[in-house]
């Protein structure tokens, strides 16, 4: 980007510089003083960070072909072209509780306190594919999240809602066909049609295996549910995001921002590399891939995170898979703010926190944000804090001027060597991955949570020494009183979900439900998209432990290798 | 320590959450602990029958999906019947503080929540044997 004498002028000035530095620093070490506070400056992931960015730093950056217009390949720069100015970011606050009818009302509080979307949390016997009445449920039910047996509760959850409006947005992976086809035959029910409807499923399940747990099946028939997913909507439910490959829960694990990036980018290599596989052509369904990324404290780290994951993705897209269209090029990504970064002590800090990552993700455009709840280390969110964690957003949205130009941070020297940064270290993995066989084999034999455990345990230990603060945990603690009026999900609600499971089961048609169990478990059995059974058998109320029991007797269970 | 004191690291219930539990299960290890981590999703039977056939000394369970109340005090109850009530049980993850009293009371000798230093955690278990 800049004239090569003008280079190496400025590279003879930063010598000149820094050797005057080490001169001053060592002249104060004489006197047995510190001219810096710390031995190393290192990043919030840990990278070195210097003193000095110019330039000489940048010097090999192209802007036409390694930067770009906004809207433009390799679209570091947003994949919209107006970035903000059009359309603000979509405010998405990931919610569910207890049962479908308590979940219900907290969504309708969400849209009616300006959320411009739904972002549904199951409970981990749904996530599971586990019924509210199975005994592994036990203690579980309506816990982290709504419980969702059957397309009855799916239409209770969203009773009063416009599926033809709304986007929702489901965290859900190793059950994700049937989640969706419940919500495809709510939606039936209420008149809207498939095509109609927008939203995402998460339905990565390498990450799943990596990071997050809820895994059920082993990974190649999980592949196979998820190639099929990506086959039925492409032909049926065309607006639908068919997978959200997720780095959050690899950053919540404890990776740093490069490996977030390095492995995520390596499980949506995974999953586009498995479509092509079973014939499907790339531009066919590559548009319709998004991504899910955390947002950390280091500001600027974060920001370059973004900048560098779609940079890689545009010309793995365009250079490696030979996508044509450039949607498919396009890393369009929902950010959540570090559930993993907010304290239990002094919860109110975490407001500060998470308005920091709230910046982080917008300065590096993200395409849509949840904000976390101060209160997360501690419950899950009450209403009140909810609504502040919305507002942050809207501060930032309306009073912070960071969204009034696209990208402000392009052409920084920092941000740019940290774009730069990351991405080089991303790559590095990418290709260690690819020499293992991909992320399938990577996951399976145990590399991506070795790498991910190092890292946490690292920070960890920065953290114990003192090395790494933490406002509130190991520096600036006051004493405090418990905190006071928590969300708490009654026991209760297991018995009745359970109750009201029976109920349904009584009242539908039991004939249809075992035929369309046993058409199901026979294309199980072959190679079929296997959508359009579990979608039939939805509509009949089969519940989610009946048809993810099929699937069991069929695939097997997936049993993970065990480190530390 | 005279011989190791040996450690079973569990994750009860569905809850997939497992770096605190992984982190802790090495700070052990690097403390001079054997330490056996049991991976996600166990049973209660399991945890109890993982504890008793590997000869622990110490069952630390970790949880933070919010199923603690039920099956902390079901590990201990199933620990007892099998006669293995003397292994020392703590627990650890997002419990709110006002139900540590009634883990406390079914039998978990202590409870480390979020934040908690891994040097308090050691010297804790350090400190019954």
């Amino acid at each position: 980007m800049f004239d090569k004498a003008k280079i190496e002028e400025i590279k003879k000035g930063v010598a000149d510089y820094n050797s005057k530095w080490e001169a001053a620093k060592a002249k104060a070490a004489e006197k047995g003083r510190k001219l810096e506070r710390s031995e190393r400056f290192v990043t919030g992931s840990g990278a070195e960070v210097k003193q000095l960015y110019t330039p000489a730093d940048i010097a090999e950056l192209d802007y036409s072909t390694d930067i770009g217009n906004p809207g433009e390949f390799p679209f570091v720069r947003n994949v919209q072209a107006n970035g903000y100015r059009g359309r603000l970011w979509t405010m998405r606050q990931y919610a569910g509780f207890s049962t479908a009818e308590e979940s219900n009302k907290r969504y309708r509080y969400l849209i009616e306190s300006g959320s411009t979307g739904l972002s549904c949390a199951f409970d981990l016997p749904t996530q599971i594919g586990y019924d509210s009445d199975d005994p592994i449920s036990e203690g579980e039910v309506g816990k982290v999240g709504v419980a969702i047996d059957s397309l009855a509760d799916m239409e209770i959850l969203f009773e009063g809602i416009d599926l033809g409006k709304v986007s929702t947005s489901m965290t859900i992976n190793a059950p994700a066909s049937v989640l969706l086809a419940f919500y495809i035959a709510a939606a039936e029910k209420k008149g809207v049609s498939p095509e109609q409807l927008t939203g995402t499923i998460q339905n990565d399940i390498l990450k799943e295996y990596a990071a997050r747990g809820t895994y059920i099946f082993p990974p190649a028939p999980s592949m196979r549910l998820i190639t099929d997913i990506f086959g039925f909507c492409a032909e049926n439910v065309p607006q639908w995001n068919t997978i959200s490959i997720s780095g959050y829960h690899i950053r919540e694990a404890g990776s740093t921002a490069a490996q977030e990036v390095a492995f995520t980018l390596a499980d949506g290599i995974a999953y586009v590399q498995a479509a092509i596989d079973t014939g499907l052509d790339v531009d066919a369904f590559a548009g319709r891939l998004s991504f899910f990324f955390n947002a950390h404290n280091d500001l600027l780290e974060e920001a370059a995170k973004f900048r560098a994951a779609r940079r890689i993705w545009a010309r793995t897209m365009k250079d490696r898979f030979k996508a044509k269209s450039e949607r498919s090029m396009m890393f369009r990504v929902h950010t959540q703010t570090g559930g993993s970064t907010l304290t239990a002590q002094q919860p109110d800090n975490n407001i500060i926190r998470v308005t920091i990552q709230t910046l982080a993700a917008i300065l590096g455009g993200t395409n849509s944000l949840h904000t976390n709840s101060k209160d997360e280390a501690l419950a899950l969110p009450t209403e009140d804090s909810v609504r502040v964690a919305l507002r942050t957003q809207q501060i930032v949205a309306f009073e912070s001027g960071v969204a009034e130009t696209v990208d402000p941070l392009a052409g920084s020297y920092y941000v740019e060597s940290l774009t730069n940064q990351i991405e080089a270290e991303a790559l590095e993995y990418i290709a260690k991955i690819d020499e293992m066989g991909g992320a399938d084999v990577a996951v399976e034999q145990g590399y991506i949570q070795r790498e991910i455990q190092d890292s946490a345990y690292e920070y960890q230990k920065q953290v114990e020494s003192g090395e790494r603060i933490v406002v509130g945990v190991n520096k600036f603690q006051i004493k405090e009183a418990p905190p006071e009026g928590l969300l708490k999900i009654d026991l209760s609600v297991g018995v009745n979900q359970a109750k009201k499971l029976k109920e349904m089961k009584e009242g539908r048609d039991n004939n249809a439900v075992q035929a369309k169990l046993e058409a199901l478990r026979e294309a199980a059995k072959g190679s079929a998209n296997l959508m359009p059974y579990i979608l039939d058998a939805s509509r009949v109320y089969c519940t989610e432990g009946e048809i993810c029991n099929v699937l069991r007797a069929e695939f097997g269970e997936y049993t993970p290798l065990q480190s530390i | 320590m005279a011989k190791k004191v040996r450690i079973l690291v569990a994750k009860p219930g569905l809850d997939g959450h497992d770096r605190g539990a992984k982190v802790v299960a090495r700070a052990f290890r690097d403390a001079g602990y054997e330490v056996i981590y049991t991976g996600l999703r166990q049973s209660a039977e399991q945890i109890t029958t993982a504890a008793i056939q590997e000869d622990v000394d110490v069952v630390a369970m970790s949880l933070l999906s919010g199923a603690h109340a039920t099956l902390m005090p079901r590990v201990i109850k199933m620990l007892k019947e099998q006669g293995a009530g003397d292994k020392l049980v703590i627990g650890g993850g997002v419990i709110p503080e006002e139900d540590i009293p009634e883990l406390k009371a079914a039998g978990v000798a202590e409870v480390f929540t979020p934040g908690t230093p891994l040097k308090t955690i050691i010297e804790y278990v350090n400190s019954k044997f």
